[in-house]
């Protein structure tokens, strides 16, 4: 009974794991089924055939390129104009920067369903065909924020003396962005590009609102295809995608611990 | 002010405006090259923005900054030839100490950087400590690096603003000693800002006491404690007892008589500003002597309070108007007063300084530790 007592905290954090991580362990799982019918939803034997033939099932390798395209793009624009944003928000006082601080805010509260048909309605209204533009267009809206709250918690740990130093030094505003800056705010900014990039290839909502018969982005094809049974393949899409995020996880993890090690 | 050599640092009529207040009054200064000087001043009286504008992370609302003949006034920090030692170092958490040295001059392109970076970690005695990363090392190391990332550049002028406030007394005092030898050795102009009385006058050659944004006195160590010009200045540095006073009449012999509540005394006369007729009559606690003098100015009291630290007792004498006097009387063999003794304070004409009595007596008077 102590035993159990002095574990319990253990035992829930391991049945806690256990709760967020089995639908990818099912999901890996059933990567490997080779399914009777249409539906991959009962285990009937090992197959390596669905990983083996990844872009097997029609259009699934289309949209998965499409999804990661766009993702590229829209984290790499959302970082860029985040970081800057974010930069202007912490470092800053001007008139417009609590009405800022609120828009910034605004794309992460509002239900993507609204926000999803109201970008619609503005694409039509200017002119912007949907496709894969107007799904752009919409994913650095939204994922903008994301960086900007990551970059921004960063930005204010850091000391602007540091930059006046560089400078005091003779490093010129570049140098001194690029040797001093950048570096202390990297971290920041490689977390708000990763969740810039999970955010866009993840969204379904946003996108399916603003696409085209011809821009099936990843998630708009795995929801096609599971109304008449997905093919095996998604679910290696899925683990792939699982075990390249928990990968970048564990190094970045690995990375900072090594340097608190050096450090301390 | 003296004449003007090639590398010495001016400023003429510097003064910065904030919204609501000035925090620098036009002030003019000339600080020749190769002296090590000091700012002092209580926390707020515009000392480190006087230190800001010269090293270009202030501007200036009015007035010019010349090293030499140049005007540096407009030029940004990085284009200056003038280095800072930050209060809280600054110095780049994600590169080694050496890289931090290198620093400048790899911004200049200088083939021998790693070389003087070396030289300049051996002068802060650091040589061995070229590979670590800043927060490996203590406070007074990280001090030291700081400066050597300074004057690896051997800039014309190296700004320090309070850059021992963050050491413990006991390596205060080392690394004020140090510091003194390395501007001796390196012979380059040091502008030290600093709140501690004590630190300006064991370091500078010259020190100008600021107060409220203005410039109080300009002159070397022993010119300001002995012939303060201000009641501020007076306080500040040291200790004084301030007499009211009002000037009698002549004594020959180059003296004045004066009036200190109802008692004559002497007053050299060429201590005494033309025409003042109500003074404050300033002698330092360690130029009264305890005991019967040689029948010139001397004041009766008793001892209200005695304190011995060793070197010297300090005592509190309770003049008959009410006043307490300090008195320092060296540790020298002579014998001691104890509490509620009637004693003779003296001094020697001469020893006194004297200034206008329309000033604040109590200006200067509370040290603040922490400057802000």
């Amino acid at each position: 009974m102590a035993w159990l007592r002095r574990h319990l905290l253990l035992f829930a954090a391991v049945a806690v794991l256990l709760y967020m991580l089995l639908p990818n362990v099912v999901v890996a799982v059933f990567s490997f089924n080779d399914p009777v019918g249409r539906y991959n939803y009962t285990w009937t034997e090992f197959s390596t055939r669905a990983w083996t033939n990844p872009c097997g099932p029609q259009g699934l390798c289309d949209a998965l390129g499409l999804s990661l395209r766009i993702g590229l793009i829209a984290s790499l624009v959302a970082t860029v104009l985040g970081t800057m944003i974010a930069f202007a928000l912490g470092r800053y006082r001007f008139r417009a920067r609590s009405g800022t601080n609120l828009l910034i805010f605004m794309p992460m509260a509002t239900p993507e369903v609204v926000m999803g048909s109201s970008l619609l309605t503005l694409f039509l209204m200017m002119g912007v065909p949907s496709g894969g533009l107007a799904i752009t267009i919409a994913h650095i809206m939204f994922c903008v924020s994301f960086v900007v709250v990551a970059v921004k918690a960063r930005v204010a740990t850091l000391d602007p003396r540091l930059e006046e130093a560089a400078a005091d030094l003779g490093a010129n505003p570049t140098q001194t962005f690029l040797r001093v800056t950048f570096p202390l705010a990297a971290p920041g900014i490689l977390a708000g590009a990763l969740l810039a990039f999970s955010l866009s290839f993840d969204d379904y909502i946003i996108t399916n609102f603003n696409a085209s018969p011809s821009s099936i982005t990843f998630p708009m094809y795995v929801w096609g295809a599971a109304q008449r049974g997905a093919p095996v393949q998604v679910n290696v899409i899925g683990t792939v995608m699982f075990i390249a995020a928990l990968a970048i996880v564990l190094v970045s993890q690995l990375l900072t611990s090594r340097r608190q090690r050096a450090a301390a | 002010m003296a004449q003007h050599g090639p590398g010495d640092l001016e400023l003429i009529g510097l003064t910065k405006s904030f919204d609501d207040f000035t925090a620098v009054e036009p002030m003019d200064l000339t600080i020749p090259q190769g002296s090590f000087f000091a700012l002092l001043g209580p926390s707020g009286c515009g000392k480190t923005t006087t230190l800001r504008m010269v090293a270009g992370l202030e501007q200036p609302t009015a007035g010019q900054i010349l090293i030499g003949d140049t005007d540096i006034t407009n030029t940004r920090p990085h284009q200056r030839n003038v280095n800072t030692v930050f209060q809280s170092y600054a110095l780049f958490p994600h590169m080694s100490v050496m890289d931090n040295v290198q620093f400048g001059l790899r911004r200049r392109g200088d083939k021998d950087a790693k070389r003087k970076a070396q030289e300049a970690l051996d002068l802060v005695e650091l040589g061995h400590a070229g590979r670590r990363k800043p927060n490996q090392l203590s406070g007074g190391m990280q001090q030291r690096v700081a400066l050597a990332r300074a004057l690896v550049n051997r800039p014309d002028v190296l700004l320090l603003d309070e850059p021992l406030g963050a050491l413990d007394l006991k390596l205060r005092r080392q690394m004020q000693i140090e510091l003194k030898r390395i501007q001796q050795e390196v012979g380059l102009t040091f502008i030290h800002v600093t709140h501690d009385q004590e630190e300006a006058m064991t370091m500078a050659d010259s020190i100008a006491v600021m107060n409220a944004g203005r410039m109080e006195q300009l002159g070397d160590p022993a010119a300001l404690y002995e012939n303060p010009s201000s009641t501020f200045v007076a306080n500040f540095l040291g200790q004084s007892n301030l007499l009211a006073a009002h000037i009698t009449g002549t004594a020959g012999d180059g003296r004045l008589t004066a009036d200190v509540h109802g008692h004559e005394v002497l007053v050299d006369a060429g201590r005494v500003p033309a025409g003042l007729r109500d003074v404050w009559l300033g002698v330092r606690p360690e130029k009264l002597a305890l005991g019967e003098g040689n029948g010139v100015n001397e004041l009766k009291g008793t001892v209200s309070d005695a304190s011995f630290s060793g070197v010297a007792t300090q005592y509190l004498v309770r003049m008959p108007w009410g006043m307490d006097l300090t008195v320092v009387q060296q540790n020298d063999g002579s014998a001691r007063a104890r509490l509620g003794d009637a004693v003779t304070l003296s001094w020697d004409p001469g020893h006194e300084f004297v200034l206008d009595s329309a000033q604040d007596e109590d200006a200067g008077v509370e040290h603040v530790v922490v400057d802000g």
